[in-house]
């Protein structure tokens, strides 16, 4: 049994109308073999929960300029003018999350919890429509759980049973990601052998990872 | 030393030692460099680091290296990276002792402002609401005035409130203010400014501390 395809063969597996969970801080930790093969295919009407939306031309930001992109779903979006411009253009619609209610939601949603109660955002436009609940004398707002079709995330190193080992600040959204979609493909610079890694160091075993994808390659790694 | 710089090290004296610290974008990102001898910080990123170093000499660039700024930074001994479920878990749970943010505003009970401006899309929040959620103290560095001069410290805010939680303490390039229950305290002037100057320049009430002092 192998996880590892190639990159088209990964790419065929997403489906116009999906929800996408792509990894990544900025461009930091973002699967960008996996998106830039994304800019070829025939793709459309995508909603992508990702913190941000690239950045000008790149990664998720070149998906936006072909409108492969209908919604976003993230914490920041501001450092991408051509975000802004869509969204302007109505071409873009955007549920913007503070970035830890975020990130929660997607650990939640990996976790089999369907929502939580969370302060951040109390008392602020961002509690409009939410659900309030008064705990111990303070106010929270209800969260539910986010889950995606597809997770597309970024990591340094895998071996062939997909446990995955991240590099440094690059690993950030994804070990979470990797938990909250049915399917789950994770683009790697290399793969190792098995006793490569220490069971201790593995961040995420391998039971959530479908596929692995090497970054540039053809698949025939290892 | 620069106005920006002169905020950024009066900031750095209120650490300290042992000090979990979160610093936002902007003059924030100043701070490190005005940390005194004998004092030791943990700098924190949201994007997941606790111990983050120095910005690398050029030539010497990690790219998976960087802060909540997106800009290449260096980590020190005793550093640790991880998720970002956990690194905010960290932030609203109460673990960090200080976060220091830059504002758009802050009125005059000490609420303030800092991630949308009405009639322009709200597409950006970040890690703001939740710091201010969290985060044990708050220290809010920002200059006096806008770049027209206006008033950064208001009797209301203009721009919609980050948080109802308030902030601890205000640094601005002319004065330092206590947050207390009763409003904004005047407690520093710097050098080159003068209480005139500051009353002149701030729109919300405020109290002076019967012990006022000149700072540098």
């Amino acid at each position: 049994m192998t996880k590892i395809i190639d990159i088209e063969k990964a790419v065929s597996l997403i489906k116009s109308g999906d929800t996408l969970m792509v990894g990544g801080f900025g461009l930091v930790g973002c699967p960008l073999s996996l998106l830039e093969k994304m800019e070829e295919a025939d793709l459309k009407h995508l909603t992508v929960i990702s913190n941000n939306l690239g950045e000008p031309g790149k990664g998720l930001g070149k998906l936006v300029l072909q409108k492969k992109v209908k919604k976003g779903i993230g914490s920041y979006f501001t450092s991408n003018p051509d975000v802004v411009n869509a969204y302007q253009q109505n071409e873009l619609e955007i549920d913007l999350m503070p970035q830890g209610t975020l990130a929660e939601s997607i650990r939640a949603g990996g976790a089999g919890i369907g929502g939580f109660y969370v302060k951040t955002g109390a008392g602020t436009k961002m509690s409009e429509g939410k659900e309030v609940r008064e705990i111990k004398g303070e106010t929270y707002l209800f969260q539910e759980a986010l889950q995606a079709d597809v997770a597309l995330i970024k990591a340094k190193k895998a071996d062939r049973y997909g446990n995955l080992v991240y590099l440094k600040s690059a690993r950030n959204f994804n070990p979470v990601m990797a938990t909250a979609a049915s399917l789950v493909i994770a683009e790697v610079d290399e793969i190792v052998e098995p006793d490569d890694l220490s069971p201790e160091e593995i961040v995420t075993p391998h039971l959530y990872v479908d596929y692995l994808v090497v970054r540039g390659g053809d698949g025939n790694e290892s | 030393m620069n106005h920006k710089q002169r905020i950024a090290s009066r900031v750095a004296r209120e650490l300290k030692d042992g000090d979990i610290v979160n610093a936002g974008i902007g003059i924030p990102t100043l701070v490190p460099d005005f940390i005194p001898d004998g004092v030791e910080v943990f700098l924190h990123s949201e994007n997941g680091i606790l111990g983050v170093g120095p910005f690398p000499e050029e030539g010497n660039i990690d790219e998976n290296i960087i802060n909540a700024g997106k800009k290449p930074v260096t980590v020190k001994e005793g550093a640790s990276y991880f998720d970002s479920a956990s690194s905010f878990g960290m932030i609203r749970g109460g673990h960090i002792d200080v976060a220091i943010l830059g504002a758009l505003e802050i009125d005059e009970t000490g609420r303030i402002a800092n991630w949308a401006v009405p009639g322009k899309p709200v597409l950006g929040v970040g890690g703001a609401m939740d710091l201010l959620e969290g985060a044990k103290k708050i220290f809010i560095t920002i200059t006096h005035t806008t770049k027209d001069g206006k008033p950064k410290i208001v009797k209301e805010n203009h721009y919609p409130v980050t948080s109802e939680r308030k902030a601890d303490l205000i640094i601005t390039d002319l004065a330092v203010f206590k947050v207390t229950s009763k409003g904004l305290v005047l407690t520093e002037i710097f050098a080159h400014s003068s209480l005139q100057e500051v009353e002149q320049k701030t729109e919300g009430a405020f109290t002076i501390d019967p012990s006022l002092k000149q700072t540098n």
